[in-house]
């Protein structure tokens, strides 16, 4: 299969590639770049698990084709903290187990900061509970998922009002 | 395998020099949401290559045509494996030996008998080529008529149910007590297969150097996985060691090895390279269990005053027509109601299906929902209150066996969540309750219980000269949070603080942990590690009690306690001394200590044994679509003792969620003229999202039991789901008028 060249910047890291046409991102991600937070759990765009910022929106990486997104700015699990400094999002599933197996929990955390950037759902936890139901969890970590969000977002809300005034 | 586990600062909370009991954050948590947590297929040895399954698109008959030439041309394809090249195996995949071992399909030869079942093994240099290389088989078949449904096969009844269990118990008349009953109820209801859909697809990363083996695959069993790979390759268990740190849950469908794990080590013999091997989303739908559908009918006899006088339950349901797996759900009516008589029994087909297996509460889940729904019934037929009915016929002692239990707390636990839940104002008559929307609400309730198992594990202690402690056990943790709980035991065990204590699990080099499953893990390992600490501050006390110059000379192993990294006199809490002064003095850079838990065989001949919980549900329909949405859950469940309220909610949580979803949400399809499963993928399998699921309450009741085990744990991994099934198919009724009989229950039932 003729490889095709192309460029992202993941994580705040260039990398120019030649791929495979056939090679999902996710794929990219986690067979080819060792970025292996990403997770798959069904590879067709019903799990969420592969869920990834391209240019700051959420998507499934399961379903987008790598060449597809030439040029584009990627965000995974593995760029979201600063070090040991977990990002608020992050600490809010710890402090509020939104978790268990912890499998789709990267994608959670990446269709969080999703969530918070598009600004739709507030602090009403009916649409928190609806934006994240692409992201399945079997274990039904769910209501420490919606907790995990809301806490999230204040303290967000708190860091942006000190960084204004 | 030793973690780095960044354990996390936050919340801040009280010790009291113990660590068991405290709501503490998981030890694994900070892994877990950066994505550094290394699941099996994160795994990625200089040299791998990928392998992919071909499967069966038919359920029974043979492979007539494989193109492997086709598959071998495609650039990047290095390998297929199929029965004519398959390496050689020591022992044959269709052989058993014992209840836990499962026969396994290995293309040991061109025989299909179920959708999704191996029939090659493509292996390439890149994930992209193997997948296109297994389309490219484009295999033909021989196909023979699926056998499919309950109905499809002559039944039987089998030898025994789940692990051993005889198919047919009684105890009384039950014929007798129907007659003499008051009121009588009948009542048959129909559960669906349900596959576990453990987020992580199985997976398998295999690399052989000679006759050793290397494996990072996701196991409930590293021990058993170990001996069954040991037999199969006929090479010794200590040569094979398996890493599984993390699994990204398991539900029971990686308790035993599957069949496509073992081809991912076949295939890696085969090319001589490592190997990795994932499923398929749909191909989870065959080889690697599933819980069987069944059709229980209930009949239930009261006398007059809305006592039970007979209980009988009788289940239909189905294994593979190669191997024996049959779901107990009929003896679910063992242990909750009093009766002075009742009958349980099972007959099983056999069907062009893989074998199913353990799924979460296996048995006790199905039977759950079954004897839930007709208590109920018996409950309205009576007039009565359900949580009355079932308060009325509380059992004081296990109603088969006539056993008192080793401690019993579900009265409080019907107090606790009834009073939550607001149960009280709930009107006897169903549909008296619209809601401002005009939807119909519904109030239900459902009685949880599970039993407390146990099985065998190994620990082993060590106390070092810089005070700190190793506590090394091959537990697993597929989410319990084993990582966690398993650390709080070691800490108090040891007498150290939880910072001060190495932990080490997941691997099968370590002691053996036993089987993550049963919700018995806790119980059991949790006994090895207190066992394997006591074991080695033994020693430690030893070495201080009896040197002149220490300040505990002369005490006696009796005569000291250990707590916060010192042994002090338990006569003259002033005197005491610090481990690593004590091994200093010895010489000794560490001592260990070895602990096993096992189940003590006095007591369970004695006791019966369980959990129990109380769960009531509020369901709105929708009375012109019939659209049901759960609204509000509150359970409350006495499990022993608790070793992190914080987990332990969380598993309660995920219990009830999956009960919830037994009611309303999961099924799996299968097509009556192919006998394939239709929905096998995550969009079509219903499981709930966050927007199913509002509101849920798990409240912890307080249990003593001196019986169980010293540490009093019973297991709270499962019992969630039994009773929440349940509650929310009567609380369907309530809000409707409408009896669900079967399951998940559909619109279309509601609007008759």
């Amino acid at each position: 299969m003729t490889s095709l060249p192309l460029t992202l910047t993941i994580n705040g890291h260039r990398h120019e590639l030649e791929v495979d046409p056939r090679v999902t991102l996710l794929d990219l991600l986690r067979e080819r770049l060792e970025l292996t937070g990403t997770k798959k759990g069904c590879d067709r765009g019903q799990c969420g698990a592969c869920t990834v910022l391209v240019d700051g929106k959420r998507i499934n990486s399961c379903l987008a084709l790598a060449v597809s997104h030439d040029g584009a700015k990627v965000l995974t699990i593995e760029g979201v903290s600063h070090g040991e400094d977990l990002h608020p999002v992050q600490a809010a599933f710890i402090a509020h187990d939104g978790f268990q197996c912890g499998f789709c929990t990267p994608g959670q955390i990446m269709s969080t900061l999703g969530l918070i950037a598009e600004a739709q759902a507030g602090d009403d936890p009916e649409r928190i509970r609806e934006g994240m139901s692409g992201n399945l969890c079997r274990c039904a970590a769910y209501g420490g998922i919606v907790e995990a969000v809301l806490e999230a977002q204040e303290q967000l809300a708190k860091a942006d009002r000190r960084t204004a005034a | 395998m030793t973690l780095e586990l960044s354990l996390n600062q936050q919340p801040a909370h009280l010790r009291q020099g113990s660590s068991i009991g405290q709501p503490l954050t998981r030890r694994d948590g900070f892994l877990k949401v950066t994505g550094a947590a290394r699941y099996a297929a994160d795994n990625h040895p200089p040299g791998m290559l990928y392998a992919v399954l071909a499967v069966s698109s038919i359920a029974r008959g043979r492979v007539a045509l494989l193109d492997v030439e086709a598959a071998k041309a495609h650039a990047g394809v290095v390998e297929v494996m199929t029965p004519e090249n398959r390496p050689p195996l020591a022992t044959d995949p269709d052989a058993k030996n014992n209840p836990f071992m499962f026969r396994l399909d290995l293309l040991q030869n061109d025989h299909i008998r179920y959708p999704n079942q191996t029939i090659a093994v493509v292996i390439a240099e890149t994930l992209e080529a193997a997948t296109e290389g297994a389309a490219l088989l484009s295999p033909r078949y021989e196909a023979q008529p699926a056998r499919v449904g309950l109905d499809g096969a002559e039944s039987f009844v089998p030898g025994g149910v789940g692990i051993g269990s005889p198919a047919v118990h009684h105890k009384g008349d039950v014929e007798a007590g129907l007659k003499s009953a008051a009121t009588r109820i009948e009542a048959t209801y129909e559960t669906p297969a349900q596959y576990h859909n453990a987020m992580e697809p199985h997976a398998i990363v295999a690399a052989w150097d000679g006759d050793s083996l290397s494996i990072d695959t996701p196991s409930q069993g590293l021990a058993m996985a170990q001996g069954r790979i040991a037999g199969l390759f006929g090479i010794a268990p200590e040569n094979i060691h398996i890493r599984s740190p993390f699994l990204g849950g398991g539900f029971g469908s990686k308790g035993m090895i599957s069949g496509p794990q073992v081809l991912g080590i076949l295939a890696a013999r085969l090319v001589g390279r490592p190997v990795k091997l994932v499923l398929r989303r749909e191909q989870m739908y065959g080889p690697v269990g599933h819980r069987a559908p069944t059709r229980q009918t209930l009949r239930m006899g009261m006398d007059s005053e809305g006592r039970l006088t007979a209980i009988g339950h009788h289940a239909r349901t189905a294994s593979s027509t190669f191997d024996d797996f049959f779901e107990p759900a009929a003896d679910a009516s063992h242990t909750l109601y009093a009766s002075p008589a009742i009958a349980t029994s099972h007959e099983a087909v056999r069907l062009d299906t893989g074998t199913p297996l353990f799924m979460r509460a296996p048995g006790e889940a199905t039977g759950s929902i079954a004897l839930e729904s007709a208590i109920d019934e018996a409950a309205a037929a009576c007039g009565m209150d359900p949580l009355e009915f079932r308060q009325r016929n509380y059992a004081e002692v296990e109603p088969m066996t006539g056993k008192p239990f080793s401690s019993k707390a579900l009265r409080e636990c019907y107090t606790q969540a009834s009073e939550r839940f607001g149960w009280q104002r709930r009107p006897l008559q169903p549909r008296q309750m619209p809601d401002k929307d005009g939807f119909l609400t519904g109030w239900g309730i459902g009685t949880a219980t599970f039993p407390a198992i146990m099985f065998q594990a190994e620990a082993r202690a060590v106390l070092r000269a810089d005070g700190s402690g190793l506590m090394e056990t091959g537990a697993q943790d597929m989410g319990q949070g084993a990582w966690t709980a398993f650390a709080q035991i070691a800490a108090d065990g040891l007498g150290l603080d939880i910072d001060q204590v190495d932990f080490r699990a997941g691997s099968s080099d370590l002691p053996n942990a036993g089987i993550a499953g049963g919700s018995g893990h806790t119980a059991t390992a949790g006994m090895a590690i207190h066992n394997a600490g006591a074991a080695v501050i033994t020693r430690l006390a030893d070495l201080a009690t009896r040197h002149e110059a220490s300040p505990l000379f002369g005490a006696g192993n009796e005569g000291v306690l250990a707590r916060g990294g010192r042994l002090y006199r338990r006569d003259d809490e002033s005197r005491s001394e610090s481990y690593g002064e004590i091994l200093a003095r010895a010489g000794l850079a560490e001592i260990d200590g070895r602990g096993t838990g096992t189940p003590d065989s006095a007591s369970r001949e004695a006791y019966a044994m369980h959990a129990h919980g109380a769960v009531f549900a509020e369901v709105k329909v929708d009375p012109d679509f019939g659209q049901i949405r759960v609204t509000r859950l509150v359970g409350a469940f006495a499990a022993g003792r608790v070793i992190n309220p914080r987990l332990v909610r969380s598993q309660y949580y995920g219990g009830m969620i999956w009960g919830v979803s037994f009611a309303l949400h999961e099924e799996a399809v299968t097509d009556r003229r192919s006998g394939r499963i239709q929905n096998a993928n995550l969009a079509e399998y219903h499981i709930p999202v966050n927007a199913d699921v509002p509101s849920v309450a798990a409240l912890l009741v307080h249990e003593d039991d001196p019986y169980v085990n010293a540490l009093g744990i019973k297991g709270v991994g499962e019992i969630g789901i039994t009773g929440t099934a349940g509650a929310v198919a009567n609380a369907v009724w309530h809000a409707t008028g409408v009896r669900p009989r079967r399951f998940p229950i559909r619109i279309e039932d509601l609007l008759g």
